[in-house]
């Protein structure tokens, strides 16, 4: 036997293809148009995103039972925002820089709708152990999206990766610029993000085409 | 477990102990992890200063690197040699000028009983005096600030802008170096006279070769980051006129 289970391994595997939280729940979106434009910040998101996920359905699943249900959204908000500040002043204190060029993007964590919704769909009834792979594999899922987005969206807008020129420096015309290629500014833009999103929706609905509701 | 969570007395003080037990997580992290992230801006200011007057480590024509948090303490103190506050008349010099919120003293200014403290940090570098004017104003979404360097005739030898949150790509281009560079040789005077510096669309100027025209290209889509610059600097530069007048 490995590791995990085989249920435990669905929990974390779903969410990367067949029940991807961007993809064929469209949650999360917000965040996923306006970070996107560059790879770094991508990562970043996807590592923060998992962090609190992991650990916020952790917290939410041992307190499921002693949660009053009629403050439960007020008590999972407070959760995100605790841990958000957690991550945000961690990443002030020990990674300065890094937190400058992220800076509002942390705070919109708590905003994202994964994260409630992970929260209040499962930690909420099952046990801390599955709840923390559930957190896992749906930032998971999230943050591969959000790569995927971010490579395309910093290639083709900015022709870099992490900031490095790999197609060439459009300024002194050299490598594909030599040959008359230009950028697509348009593809820095949030519109741009959400047409690549729905490139990767309509490529995985056809390749799996019991994803597609009847309609 | 017997709990009834629906009674109202049990959400009450359910509320009341998470409220208590979060508040001292996060007052012991902000506490704990404070006197690092002072130290982390102290640091960040003293690089600004040192890179608006030139000591960094660039090494390509787009490089924004600044002198390292492990040395800059050590650089700052060396290259600045006089730390000045400006309180109307009277001037006074200050270690720790360069921790002074020009924010706060914005504010306070408002009040016409307070004279407002202006600092001014005099450095050398390679035999040249600058000095390194701190300023701060409004961009398009938020605070813009820099720091500038002129000589002794208000002769621009370098500056350093930051903001917080200008449009990506467009307006946060300020802290490029084909923006900044393009601010150095430019004179804040005309004709001895305080005229500012215009962030301007209508340049016709993209080589910068024109000194005497108190003007630099504009960003294209930033026109609001842009006219924030050109006021931020006409509106804090003018501040310190008096005290360059003395100089000379």
């Amino acid at each position: 036997m490995g590791l995990l289970s085989k249920k435990d391994s669905k929990l974390i595997l779903d969410p990367l293809a067949d029940n991807n939280p961007i993809t064929i729940q469209v949650l999360g979106i917000c965040s996923a148009l306006a970070i996107t434009a560059q790879l770094k910040p991508s990562i970043v998101m996807a590592v923060s995103v998992m962090f609190v996920l992991g650990a916020g359905n952790v917290v939410i699943s041992l307190m499921r039972n002693i949660i009053p249900s009629k403050i439960r959204i007020i008590v999972q908000l407070i959760v995100v925002a605790t841990l958000v500040i957690i991550v945000d002043q961690v990443l002030k204190a020990f990674a300065y820089t890094l937190s400058k060029e992220l800076s509002v993007f942390i705070g919109l964590i708590i905003t994202n709708c994964i994260i409630m919704g992970r929260f209040e769909a499962f930690a909420l009834g099952n046990g801390p152990w599955k709840s923390f792979l559930d957190g896992i594999g749906n930032a998971a899922g999230y943050g591969a999206i959000l790569i995927i987005v971010g490579f395309f969206r910093e290639l083709l807008g900015s022709g870099t990766l992490f900031g490095f020129k790999v197609l060439g420096n459009p300024v002194e015309k050299t490598g594909l610029y030599a040959i008359g290629y230009e950028n697509n500014g348009f593809m820095v833009l949030p519109p741009m993000a959400l047409i690549v999103v729905g490139i990767i929706i309509w490529v995985q609905r056809s390749k799996n085409k019991e994803l597609i509701e009847e309609s | 477990m017997a709990i009834n969570t629906d009674k109202n007395s049990y959400t009450i003080i359910f509320a009341v102990i998470m409220v208590i037990v979060v508040g001292s997580i996060l007052a012991g992290f902000a506490s704990g992890l404070k006197p690092k992230i002072k130290e982390n801006e102290r640091f960040e200011k003293q690089q600004n200063i040192l890179y608006a007057m030139g000591v960094n480590e660039n090494a390509g024509p787009n490089d924004v690197n600044f002198i390292p948090t492990d040395k800059v303490e050590d650089q700052f103190h060396k290259y600045i040699t006089h730390q000045l506050v400006i309180q109307g008349d009277s001037i006074t010099e200050n270690d720790e000028a360069y921790l002074i919120d020009i924010k706060k003293e914005e504010a306070k200014a408002k009040d016409p009983e307070y004279t407002r403290r202006l600092p001014l940090f005099v450095g050398e570098k390679d035999g040249k005096e600058v000095y390194v004017i701190p300023v701060r104003g409004k961009g398009l979404w938020d605070a813009i600030w820099g720091f500038v360097a002129v000589d002794k005739s208000m002769t621009i030898q370098g500056v350093y802008y930051d903001h917080k949150g200008e449009t990506p790509g467009l307006g946060a281009e300020i802290k490029q170096r084909y923006f900044m560079d393009d601010f150095t040789g430019e004179s804040f005077l005309h004709g001895g006279a305080f005229e500012g510096i215009d962030v301007s669309k209508s340049n016709n100027d993209p080589k910068n070769t024109d000194m005497d025209d108190n003007e630099v290209d504009a960003l294209a889509g930033a026109t609001i980051t842009g006219n924030g610059v050109a006021a931020m600097l006409k509106k804090d530069i003018k501040l310190y006129v008096p005290y360059f007048k003395s100089l000379n």
